[in-house]
């Protein structure tokens, strides 16, 4: 959703309005929504393309300053230094790209995998809703952390692990919250119909089911993208995530935690930068909630 | 129903054995062993010891070992903790972590449900607004932070409340909102999103149309059917919760067995995640079965056939 199109969207339109274009429409009504989506790009924005730019790099060293130093306008140092004396505002910008690609895998992967398989297992019930929720409920259970160390053995250290590893469990909540939705879904009325007129299974699931659940499914998003930024930051303060001298949000944040009495704009400045994302994207949630809902008119 | 209870109890049993066998496997292929430290033992003492735990046996027939273990009650001796066996570490710690988790999920609940039920009914107002950016302050600050700053601020500048240990009734407090504020958050945004589609549905309009009151349309109609995407999340979540947060038992110093799951799968200590992985294991399937049954209970569309 481009925030461009508002210009454009002012042309009417002969054809019928689809549900996305609907939705299109009452999200870009909703200030808080475009507001936040706006915040949330420029955050993007500024993780992948700024340190581009030419700002300091983020693994120099600075020796004639000391570590966890104040921030500083004048040296440009914005949140001041790191424990290595390196410009924390930069790295924080290079950690975003990590934490923001774990979060959008986890999303992407909650929302293929974890929804299709909720929606499935609740539609067809019986065995096969029992079988697909058991292995739910084995993945649920089988030590995360052995997981991990069992890809580093496997494939070595390397970031795209973090993003398998965290991929393998961050659909779990979401099949389950699905497939309770679907069937409390599964004996309302537009289902019989579309069952009684002949349509196929997939189809009652894809163009049925699911739209119905994608309020629940919205906001699960919005609250995954926190845990697995958290998540991520755990297995790097293990020691198999992501490693010197890259950075994420997860562990920037740590690490100024524990600094917090001698520095705290570093907590400040890392939480805040955490916060602020997440806050938007919470935002973004409740928006395209609001707008995909087609009893809310 | 009851048919469908026995259904997924007997179902509990190969989904067990799954788990225990996974991660039995797992954890063996996994590099390092209980007993592998920087300094070198001699030869015959690593070898007494990989006997005396049977080590030294066929990967097949340990497990084999451990599973009768398992089913005459015996989880084994913990490898790291001397002395323990890891049915006393596990049922030693697991009344600390319940009461703690089980206070917080309460507490959660009440909040959570409340913020949530008040943000729907005022949708996209500041009242919103600002309950559910308070719930998500909750989630957007990780635990190791609000911890110690919770410790640092009522704690320490103001000697309101322990800093840590156990025992009495003020050690309580702050774990308790360390452990809930991400709770309310869930649970809140949840709420609020189902709530919001459930106002608008029929029954509720059927309801309100009948000229029953506002709150007894929502505490006895619009809640039960809103309810169930937390029922579906608070499933895992309890049994998660119950268990312990490794963080924050560390930094109230608590006697929980949080830390069992992390130090166990770092130090290799093989029967201890065994065991860990175990209870979790049945309180995963045990808090499924019961969300399940809840649908059952909450929504008189829902059956199982």
């Amino acid at each position: 959703m481009a925030v461009a199109d508002l210009t454009a969207g002012t042309v009417p339109e002969v054809k019928g309005r689809s549900l996305w274009a609907d939705a299109r429409h009452r999200f870009l009504r909703n200030k808080a929504a475009v507001t936040s989506l706006i915040i949330f790009i420029i955050i993007v924005f500024a993780c992948f393309v700024v340190p581009y730019l030419g700002l300091r790099a983020p693994d120099k060293i600075d020796w004639s300053l000391s570590s966890w130093g104040p921030p500083d306008l004048a040296t440009g140092y914005l949140l001041g230094t790191d424990g290595n004396n390196r410009d924390l505002f930069v790295r924080l910008l290079h950690g975003g790209r990590v934490s923001l690609l774990v979060g959008f895998t986890a999303t992407f992967v909650s929302l293929v995998i974890g929804v299709v398989w909720g929606a499935t297992a609740g539609f067809i019930g019986g065995r096969a809703d029992g079988f697909m929720m058991r292995i739910v409920d084995i993945l649920y259970s089988i030590p995360f952390i052995f997981f991990v160390i069992m890809l580093t053995v496997v494939f070595g250290r390397q970031i795209t692990l973090i993003y398998i590893a965290i991929g393998a469990v961050s659909w779990l909540d979401m099949a389950r919250i699905v497939r309770g939705q679907t069937i409390s879904i599964r004996r309302r009325e537009f289902i019989e119909a579309a069952e009684a007129s002949g349509v196929s299974k997939w189809r009652i699931i894809t163009r049925h089911i699911i739209p119905n659940c994608l309020g629940p499914v919205v906001v699960y998003v919005t609250l995954t993208v926190p845990n697995v930024v958290l998540t991520e930051s755990f297995i790097s303060f293990l020691g198999m995530g992501v490693q010197e001298p890259d950075s994420s949000w997860g562990t920037l944040v740590s690490e100024a935690a524990v600094v917090m009495e001698i520095a705290p704009w570093a907590i400040i400045g890392t939480g805040s930068m955490l916060a602020i994302t997440l806050l938007s994207l919470n935002f973004i949630g409740d928006g395209m909630r609001d707008a995909l809902d087609p009893k809310d008119r | 129903m009851l048919n469908y209870l026995f259904r997924r109890l007997g179902g509990a049993i190969p989904t067990l054995f799954i788990i225990i066998a996974g991660t039995f496997f797992m954890m063996r292929l996994a590099p390092g062993g209980p007993f592998a430290r920087e300094r070198v033992v001699p030869k015959e003492v690593e070898e007494n010891l990989m006997r005396a735990y049977h080590l030294d046996e066929p990967l097949w027939q340990q497990f084999l070992r451990y599973l009768n273990g398992l089913i005459h009650g015996d989880f084994g001796p913990s490898f790291k903790y001397k002395d323990f066996t890891v049915a006393e570490l596990i049922f030693g710690g697991f009344p600390v972590s319940l009461q703690l988790g089980a206070i917080a999920i309460i507490l959660a609940l009440v909040i959570g449900l409340t913020l949530g039920i008040w943000a729907a009914l005022r949708q996209n107002s500041a009242v919103d607004y600002g309950a559910m950016s308070v719930s998500m302050v909750g989630i957007a600050v990780p635990n190791f932070v609000v911890a110690p700053i919770l410790t640092l601020i009522i704690g320490m500048q103001l000697q309101l409340l322990p800093v840590g240990g156990w025992g009495k009734t003020s050690n309580y407090v702050l774990p308790v909102i360390a452990l809930c504020l991400p709770q309310i958050a869930a649970i809140a945004r949840l709420t609020r999103a189902s709530m919001i589609e459930v106002l608008s549905s029929n029954f509720v309009r059927t309801a309100r149309a009948k000229g029953l009151p506002a709150h007894l349309t929502i505490t006895r109609h619009a809640i039960r059917a809103a309810l169930l995407p937390v029922v579906s999340y608070l499933g895992p979540a309890i049994a998660n919760i119950i268990t312990g947060s490794v963080v924050v038992e560390q930094i109230f110093s608590i006697p929980g067995i949080g830390r069992y799951f992390v130090q166990g799968s770092l130090n290799r200590d093989y029967t201890l995640v065994m065991g860990v992985t175990v209870f979790y294991g049945t309180l995963i399937i045990a808090c499924n079965l019961i969300a399940d049954l809840l649908y059952g209970v909450l929504d008189p569309k829902v059956r199982y056939d």
